[in-house]
């Protein structure tokens, strides 16, 4: 790609600016929407724009390697984590739209506009330069040329790193190990729980309760409400009221006949000799 | 396109980000701001790798990328670990050290 676009004819230069001026208009949109929407998952979208973006910037200044590993490691491997922790911390996990602390928002505002300013200020005012022709800086001698400068000149900062991703990762296993506060059940333990319960075997596979209600798999209890077992708590907990129902098919039935006097003789019929047979 | 354009969209993007950080309070989003933050340094530093036509600036991007995901991975972890203790992912509510 850097090939490409490094090239000095005027298609080249006309190419490299209309995308430059899209990506740039593009990643400080999605910067400016990851600040604003809501739900974190959205937020991680719109950072994945800007870092995709920016691999792109790398890629047009000469800097292939660069490009390849934001992509590879912070699109591909460090987002991915951020989406890990979203989901094991709730998906739905929103800000609260209410300011703590009083004024905050104007404050910030202000504050990020002087300093934006002051950067301005300071750019315009720094002598930077027209970029320098593309000579070291691109194509293959890019790879082996940062090889060559980790290996010599920044061989110490290197190991340094090295030291700093073990204390990393010996960090994130420190903080995210818990302490049993019971003892582990054993093979024995469970199998006593397991018969105590009085359901031997596992529970049955997901929609068997949509398609059946039988006495020896029963949806619903004999007073009508549908049994813990057959409902997951998760699904009542995040419905609420408005959890799934489960309404079997003799009971619509015997509404839109007669009313609902055949629906306990119904129950009351079956579910004996059900828990009889189980 | 000059290095100033890239200069300038960098300082945008990292204002950008230090918003996001002061105004928003899930802890996650606040995390991916500072990683703006740091993706908009690194823009710079391309910028002027270029500009010089050496690649010190590129080893410089090199280890912000590297320091950054140590960081990263620390930063979810301590969240992680904030969420399973007081159930919760905002930063107004780890205020046990305030007086």
């Amino acid at each position: 790609m850097s090939h490409v676009l490094a090239a000095g004819t005027d298609t080249d230069a006309i190419a490299r600016e209309s995308i430059f001026w899209i990506l740039a208009v593009g990643s400080v949109g999605a910067a400016l929407a990851m600040i604003l929407v809501r739900r974190a998952v959205h937020c991680a979208i719109m950072l994945a724009v800007v870092m995709l973006s920016l691999a792109t910037f790398y890629a047009m200044q000469g800097a292939p390697f660069l490009a390849f590993v934001q992509i590879i490691v912070y699109t591909g491997a460090v987002l991915m984590l951020f989406l890990f922790v979203l989901m094991l911390i709730g998906i739905s996990s929103e800000d609260s739209i209410v300011e703590t602390i009083k004024g905050q928002r104007m404050a910030a505002g202000l504050a990020a506009i002087g300093f934006f300013v002051i950067l301005i200020l300071g750019i315009g005012h720094a002598a930077l330069g027209p970029a320098t022709p593309p000579s070291v800086a691109s194509g293959n001698s890019n790879l082996t040329g940062l090889a060559t400068l980790i290996f010599t000149r920044y061989v110490f900062p290197f190991e340094a790193t090295g030291a700093l991703l073990i204390t990393a990762a010996l960090g994130a296993m420190v903080l995210a190990h818990r302490e049993r506060t019971s003892p582990k059940p054993t093979q024995r333990e469970l199998a006593a729980r397991r018969l105590a319960s009085g359901h031997m075997a596992p529970d049955p596979a997901p929609g068997v309760y949509a398609l059946h209600d039988a006495a020896d798999m029963p949806a619903l209890l004999p007073d009508g409400s549908s049994s813990d077992a057959s409902v997951s708590t998760a699904l009542s907990q995040r419905a609420g009221a408005d959890a799934p129902q489960f309404v079997r098919p003799e009971e619509r039935i015997a509404i839109t006949a007669e009313g609902d006097e055949l629906v306990p003789d119904d129950v009351s019929s079956v579910t004996p000799s059900g828990r009889a047979d189980s | 396109m000059s290095p100033v354009h890239y200069v300038a969209l960098s300082a945008i993007l990292f204002v950008i980000g230090g918003v996001g950080v002061l105004v928003r309070r899930n802890a996650i989003v606040v995390f991916m701001c500072i990683e703006l933050m740091l993706n908009a340094c690194n823009l710079a530093f391309v910028a002027f790798a270029n500009m010089h036509g050496n690649l010190d600036g590129q080893v410089i991007a090199f280890f912000v990328m590297v320091v950054a995901a140590a960081e990263v991975v620390v930063g979810l972890a301590i969240l992680m670990a904030i969420y399973r203790a007081r159930r919760s992912a905002s930063v107004d509510d780890a205020n046990l050290l305030k007086w």
